[in-house]
């Protein structure tokens, strides 16, 4: 009896986790294959997850308020990369530029998010490819902004950043200015030979930041505004019975959510040390999702840990598959695909599962009440 | 009579208006600017026979209520496999046109059925899984199109032998099969009739299919599911045809594409591909829930006429080419529009 009990609770458990447990299976099919030292993989996944987590923790308070995946985190992003676009014309270098840079990011995501938000209500019940599609069409807007407008309508004239013919920015910006300011500042190094390569770098600086989000989401789910968000998650109906404003609870948990998104970007982008000006957008916002769905969490259900374990998972596949393909087929190439068919196969696999399981659910519960209401009958 | 205007202009559909207005004055502007007439429309017949089939192919998807079929890449990769193994078998002319064609009809059936059975457990939020199924799939494919064993020296990188190239050109099986037959050609311009004429056949084929017992339980699913559990019409089986004929007339769709573009495009080439057939069915006027053939034929010749004459045009004038950023916001602010529409709201 007991065995039996055990066995439905181990499949339960796996049918609820299939998504990390086939990632973790992945990994370490690959981690010999591919052949890396341990040290340097621990050394990747620290970078890893500093530069990635504030991008993916901005996604867990759309997700509370029942928006599910915000694709529309694109919007924040490329307010970020305004910000370090500006920055870097002006030349303000080091933290007080990020400051600088966060600064001017601010407006811009509330304003967008804002737009967002307020598009989304119009499309309750789909805000998923809603928000997708108006990161395709804010993109437009993004290019038209930064490719024809920056120069001749708004001011800048950089040699860095500003195209030869005299207006549009460049398609990648070499940010010397402010690459690994925040990492650098305080950063002790493990286990490094005596020149000084390889090792673990562990930049303190960028952890205390994650760290200090983790804790604000954790407290703002406990606040007033936290709690509306919740209710409104679970039913919209109920919520507004209950006084709560809905509409704007809502648009609030995307203005959040981009804003942080913007400030993930800068750090990201600090950390990377380059800006892709038409790409890093439209790429953060997949990876930061996969990495999310990879970590366990599903539309309506994601918390810190899915974040890290999630940014642990993926991004190990990230490093390890094209030097596992290159030693497997002799054709690095194939990991490369491979990669972006993960990436994409995760997306999917999840949002599939998570629609059966809600179907299911609903069935339950159905029968349920009407058993129940036999019996009383 | 204002009132009869505001009613014209309801009934036709507000942004449609603005588009047409946009693609007219295009069209004014144009011989001030120092381009020909006649060679833009050319060039908008050309590419209306290019793309219509696709854009068709949103329609069966449309009536049985899965939404749009922002899968349409599957079905172009159906297409890709036809167009590929005809042209391994090295037989030329019109031939390979038909080759292709057969070859990628049990590929797309295959597919269209998986694609289907999926969408049936997800009712609700087709679009969204449809979009990442698609994209997905042409990951996966562009992992085979390096392994499988193809040898075809047209395709395959001449300096490993092995994997095959990015684009591979038609000329010599089935470049432009269709644009030069029975083309009218009167100075400058050039209408392809048998292009015209082959969209027109998949058209009626569809148009008539909706008219048969079979189309009518089709569009009722679409309309109103309840009802047509209540009479008896299985949903699962009529949304799995649809999507079935959606995945298929996205395969010939993309053949078609290519007899006129001249290259099969492979591995990341059909990614955004649906975006496009999308947003120009919903120029055309249609919505998440409802889709003529008239917004196929208005549709496509609104957005492919754009995307043709807004680069000539601003060229001509401001000499900067803004229109790749023009097309990106309109066609995505359709599909944004026609999202976030009320009526369409309702499912």
């Amino acid at each position: 009896m007991r065995k039996e009990l055990n066995a439905a609770a181990v499949r339960k458990f796996a049918a609820n986790n299939i998504v990390p447990i086939i990632f973790i299976v992945l990994c370490a099919v690959c981690i010999p294959i591919a052949g890396y030292s341990g040290t340097y993989l621990v050394d990747q996944i620290i970078t890893r997850i500093v530069r990635n987590s504030f991008l993916v923790l901005s996604l867990l308070i759309p997700i509370m308020a029942g928006m599910g995946l915000n694709f529309g985190m694109t919007l924040g992003a490329m307010a970020g990369q305004i910000g370090i676009i500006f920055i870097t014309a002006w030349n303000v270098v080091s933290i007080p530029g990020l400051l600088l840079a966060a600064i001017i990011a601010t407006p811009i995501a509330v304003l967008l998010g804002w737009f967002c938000g307020k598009m989304l209500n119009m499309a309750r019940g789909r805000e998923m490819i809603t928000s997708y599609m108006i990161s395709f069409f804010m993109n437009g807007v993004y290019q038209l902004v930064v490719l024809y407008g920056m120069g001749p309508v708004i001011p800048l004239s950089s040699d860095q950043v500003i195209l030869p013919r005299g207006y549009g920015v460049r398609n990648t910006i070499d940010l010397l200015n402010v690459r690994k300011s925040i990492d650098n500042f305080w950063s002790i190094k493990l286990f490094a030979d005596e020149n000084g390569a390889g090792g673990i770098t562990i930049p303190f600086l960028t952890i205390i930041l994650i760290a200090l989000l983790c804790i604000v989401i954790i407290w703002f789910r406990k606040t007033k505004i936290g709690q509306d968000m919740r209710a409104v998650g679970q039913d919209m109906e109920v919520a507004r019975e209950a006084g709560i404003k809905v509409e704007r609870t809502r648009i609030l948990a995307i203005v959040i959510s981009t804003v942080f998104a913007a400030y993930g970007m800068i750090i990201y982008l600090s950390n990377m040390g380059t800006l892709n000006t038409y790409n890093s957008h439209s790429q953060i916002g997949m990876f930061s999702i996969a990495a999310l769905l990879v970590g366990g969490a599903s539309v309506s259900k994601a918390s810190i840990k899915n974040v890290f374990l999630g940014i642990i998972l993926f991004h190990l596949m990230f490093i390890l598959t094209p030097q596992a393909g290159k030693n497997l087929i002799g054709q690095a190439q194939i990991g490369e695909f491979f990669r972006v068919f993960v990436s994409y196969g995760v997306i999917t696999l999840a949002l599939v599962l998570y629609e059966i399981r809600t179907r299911r659910e609903k069935a339950e519960s159905a029968r349920n009440l009407a058993l129940s209401q036999e019996a009383t009958a | 009579m204002m009132d009869r205007i505001k009613e014209l202009a309801k009934s036709f559909g507000l942004p449609r208006l603005i588009i047409a207005g946009f693609l007219m004055a295009l069209f004014i502007i144009s011989p001030f600017a120092g381009l020909s007439i006649t060679a833009a429309i050319t060039d908008v017949a050309g590419r209306f026979g290019q793309n219509a089939l696709m854009v068709l192919a949103m329609v069966p998807m449309i009536h049985s209520g899965c939404g749009l079929n922002f899968g349409l890449p599957l079905g172009i990769i159906a297409g890709l496999l036809g167009a590929t193994l005809a042209i391994e078998t090295g037989i030329g002319g019109p031939v390979s046109f038909l080759l292709a064609m057969l070859y990628s009809t049990p590929f797309a059936i295959i597919f269209g059925w998986g694609y289907g059975k999926l969408l049936n457990r997800v009712k609700g939020s087709e679009m969204m899984i449809a979009t990442y199924v698609g994209f997905s799939s042409v990951a996966f494919m562009s992992i085979m199109w390096l392994i499988l064993p193809y040898s075809s020296p047209t395709m395959v990188w001449g300096y490993t032998g092995q994997g095959l190239r990015t684009t591979i050109s038609t000329e010599g099986f089935y470049y432009h099969i269709l644009r030069d037959t029975l083309a009218i050609r009167i100075g400058s311009l050039q209408i392809s009739i048998a292009e015209i004429l082959f969209f027109a056949l998949f058209a009626f084929i569809i148009w008539a299919f909706l008219h048969t017992k079979t189309g009518t339980a089709m569009t009722a699913v679409g309309s109103n599911a309840v009802f047509a559990r209540a009479s008896g019409i299985n949903i699962d089986k009529q949304r799995t045809l649809s999507v079935i004929m959606s995945t298929w007339l996205g395969a010939i769709g993309i053949l078609c594409y290519q007899q006129g573009y001249g290259f099969v495009q492979l591995y990341q080439g059909p990614m955004y591909m649906a975006m496009p057939a999308v947003s120009a069915i919903l120029i055309g006027g249609a919505s998440v829930n409802k889709a003529s053939i008239t917004n196929v034929i208005i549709g496509t010749i609104l957005y492919q006429g754009i995307v043709s004459m807004t680069p000539s045009v601003m060229n001509s004038l401001i000499h900067t080419d803004m229109s790749e950023v023009l097309r990106i916001i309109v066609s995505n602010g359709m599909i944004l529009y026609a999202l976030t529409r009320k009526s369409g709201a309702s499912r």
